[in-house]
């Protein structure tokens, strides 16, 4: 995929240098200021998230999602995934050895919601884009459809 | 202090504040510490990686694409074919969430309604295509098939609920960091 992305970049960027040099100059000096005026947070989302990823390894995860049930146990789960930021080839392994080892759908469900769609590590960075408020409106009621989620997936696995 | 000095400084501010709690952590907990410089790594080569295709990439469709064309397709008045566009957008896309907000910014400075940013957002962070995929083999096609019927009604109310909750001073806000961020 990264391989298909650089082969496009790369690609339409000799289409653009031949077509027009000055244009091409302008286009790459906007790609560099916007990826500079991000680079801060960029930067400190990342530490800040290795930082959370090192504390919540797979062994606490499973601790504070694993055996529990109930509305608890989910809200337990929710938040987990709300705070990490890993990778859906990561995490989806993680949750299935959790679920063999005795999590319930529920919590699994609302672990995977909020991991993707909530971001506490990366609120700094969507912060500078949206601004407070609306970054805020936006992770809350993804957290809370996470938990709708969570019901409709546990009840779709009684039938 | 010079005023370009003091305005790096602010500008980074929060990435000195976490390595200053990176540092604190290596006096508290040395294997931990170590731990989230290596995990710290990883993600930043990850991004450098990642990341810069992605902004030749807008940085060409800013300069070539004419926000006519934007606006007809996915701007205030694109209607059912603005919705599909912007969530097949979002699902195609590659690359952590944290790589759609640039995105947004870009397209939102070339009239894409702010709706649509929100369902690509949505789309963007949970209905990517090859994590599909990837969910359907780990978790099973019942739960990850349940998952995208429910995501994609509830990204597009989301993303409803978002919009018409933005008053007009926070709209305004919205456009002026976008342009601003995209690199004028």
């Amino acid at each position: 995929m990264t391989i298909a992305i650089y082969a496009a970049a790369i690609l339409l960027l000799a289409v653009s240098f031949v077509k027009d040099r000055s244009k091409t100059r302008i286009a790459l000096k906007k790609a560099w200021k916007a990826f500079e005026n991000i680079l801060p947070q960029f930067l400190g989302v990342l530490v800040l998230a290795g930082i959370v990823i090192a504390a919540l390894d797979p062994a606490t995860i499973s601790r504070i999602i694993g055996g529990e049930s109930g509305w608890l146990g989910t809200l337990g789960a929710a938040l987990v995934g709300a705070i990490t930021l890993v990778p859906g080839f990561i995490a989806f392994p993680i949750a299935a050895l959790l679920l063999q080892n005795g999590a319930g759908y529920m919590q699994i469900a609302a672990f995977v919601s909020t991991l993707m769609m909530v971001g506490v590590v990366t609120f700094p960075v969507e912060r500078s884009y949206f601004g407070t408020a609306t970054a805020l409106r936006r992770n809350g009621i993804a957290f809370v459809f996470s938990f709708l989620v969570a019901a409709v997936i546990a009840w779709v696995h009684t039938i | 202090m010079k005023p370009a000095m003091k305005t790096l400084l602010r500008r980074y501010r929060f990435a000195a504040l976490t390595l200053l709690v990176l540092g604190g952590l290596f006096l508290v907990d040395v294997a931990l510490a170590r731990q989230a410089v290596s995990v710290t790594a990883f993600s930043l080569r990850e991004m450098l990686l990642v990341v810069p295709p992605i902004f030749i990439l807008l940085g060409l469709l800013d300069v070539w694409v004419p926000r006519e064309i934007m606006v007809r397709f996915m701007g205030e008045k694109s209607g059912a074919k603005g919705i599909v566009l912007a969530f097949t957008c979002g699902a195609a896309a590659a690359g952590p969430l944290y790589g759609a907000f640039p995105v947004a910014a870009v397209l939102l400075k070339k009239g894409v309604s702010i709706r649509n940013i929100f369902i690509l957002i949505g789309a963007w962070s949970t209905t990517k295509i090859p994590m599909l995929l990837f969910e359907m083999e780990y978790l099973g096609p019942r739960f990850a098939l349940t998952r995208l019927l429910l995501n994609i009604p509830g990204i597009i109310i989301i993303a409803w609920i978002l919009n018409r909750s933005l008053s007009p001073a926070h709209r305004e806000d919205l456009l002026h960091r976008a342009g601003e961020l995209a690199g004028k």
